[in-house]
């Protein structure tokens, strides 16, 4: 049975990792390569790095940090942040990613989604998207830069496009519940989950097991992402994976 | 020296990086006399079937093929694997190498495509590229296409219905998963393969 896959993603800024909580407040989590590589023997499913500095300030990504986190990893590793052309995703690919990750530059030129997929293959293509729910309740906007700039697209449409155009992928980030450790966005999560054929990431809000458990269940998704409950004990890691497998949802485990 | 076969399709650094990590001397190269020489081959792959046109065009078919002959080893990886099969309906007018009988076929409706992420294997106990292997290991899939269960299945996998995860024949093997992506289990699979 296919499983659903518990990522661990590592937001780095200037070669370290940190944790904002609702895109601000940073603070230094440690060494991305260490942290990779601790995390895929801890039980990770798959690695995803995010360069959260890289869009908004307009700088290339980290391909040292990336060579350096890719040269012990054995699992999926997705890198995201700052790629803006097919030859800054080349750059990323030949330093060691699998995945690449774009979500400001494509809402730019959603035309880049097929350049790389053509070259790569859609398998390597996850279309990031940063949604927040409008203040009519009714839908979610997704928005660019890092949380920044609201693209006026609403995120499901956005998501079925980005499929169209050969994204493998979603990675859908909730800004809402990010860094609350409340729970993942259902809601908008099965709004996408439902509307596309393509895996869909679930990420922002993981606070516990059962977190996990709502979103694959009540979320529909294939997926689930955090960051900041991973950084401190990795043994919280394997303990999580434990407790999703005993409330009946398929995980990699033993790993 | 292993050769892993480039045919500007995808991405073939993460399977060098894992032969690197097993201490093996290997070399990415889209060269047929250095084909002829490998001691070993590997041909990955992702993406369309259409891409492995490209071996064909290039020569490297026939080194591939004529390594084969010698009896030097061979791992399909992915399409790689779907390859070494008749033909796949993704792209029916690429043949492929035909070292084996059967065609790809697309997933059923009733499941998403592509399937992607970590699904368990049933492993045959005569399994070699598996030796030392847990039955039932975890390995990390990305594909749209597959080839159905057929006789040289040394493992299957479930998804809208089973299919061939692995084959093998005397020295040639082909996987359908990503076995440089599928941690130790992928990692103890290179390194049977590297033994041979």
């Amino acid at each position: 049975m296919l499983t659903k896959r518990i990522i661990a993603c590592l937001d780095v800024d200037g070669g370290r990792v940190v944790k904002g909580v609702q895109f601000e407040k940073l603070r230094d989590a440690g060494d991305p390569a260490q942290l990779a590589k601790a995390h895929s023997e801890s039980g990770a499913d798959e690695i995803v790095l995010l360069d959260i500095s890289a869009a908004h300030q307009h700088r290339a990504t980290l391909l040292d940090t990336v060579r350096r986190t890719a040269s012990q990893l054995f699992i999926p590793f997705t890198v995201g942040g700052g790629i803006r052309t097919l030859e800054d995703a080349a750059a990323v690919f030949s330093a060691g990613a699998d995945k690449i990750s774009i979500n400001s530059a494509a809402l730019a030129d959603p035309a880049l989604i097929t350049r790389i997929a053509e070259r790569f293959g859609s398998q390597a293509v996850v279309v990031a998207i940063d949604a927040k729910r409008r203040e009519n309740g009714s839908h979610w906007e997704a928005f660019t830069h890092g949380g920044r700039s609201g693209s006026g697209r609403d995120a499901v449409a956005w998501a079925r496009e980005a499929e169209s155009r050969g994204a493998g992928e979603v990675l859908l980030t909730s800004m809402d519940c990010d860094g609350m450790a409340t729970g993942f966005d259902c809601d908008l999560t099965r709004a996408v989950a439902d509307s596309v054929r393509i895996p869909v990431i679930a990420s922002g809000g993981a606070g516990g097991a059962q977190h996990f458990v709502e979103v694959f269940r009540d979320g529909h998704a294939d997926a689930a992402l955090a960051a900041s409950i991973f950084h401190y004990g990795f043994s919280r890691l394997r303990d999580l994976k434990q407790q999703i497998g005993s409330a009946g949802i398929a995980v990699r485990w033993p790993c | 020296m292993i050769a892993i076969v480039d045919y500007g399709a995808g991405n073939l650094v993460s399977v060098r990086k894992a032969l690197d990590w097993l201490g093996q001397d290997c070399l990415i190269t889209s060269d047929p006399t250095r084909i002829a020489d490998a001691a070993k081959i590997v041909l990955p792959g992702v993406g369309h079937f259409a891409s492995t046109a490209a071996l064909s065009r290039s020569g490297l078919q026939a080194a591939i093929a004529n390594a084969i002959g010698r009896g030097v080893p061979f791992l399909g990886i992915c399409v790689g694997m779907q390859w070494m099969f008749e033909r796949s309906q993704e792209s029916p007018e690429t043949p492929g190498l035909g070292l084996l009988p059967g065609e790809c076929e697309r997933f059923p409706a009733s499941v998403k495509s592509p399937h992607v992420g970590w699904n368990q294997l049933e492993v045959a106990a005569s399994a070699r590229l598996f030796r030392g292997l847990p039955q039932s290991s975890y390995v990390y899939f990305t594909h749209s296409y597959r080839v159905p269960v057929v006789e040289t299945t040394t493992a299957n996998c479930e998804y809208g219905g089973r299919f061939s995860a692995a084959v093998e024949r005397d020295h040639v093997f082909g996987v359908q998963f990503h076995p440089e992506k599928s941690g130790e289990v992928g990692l103890a699979l290179l390194r049977n393969f590297c033994a041979f």
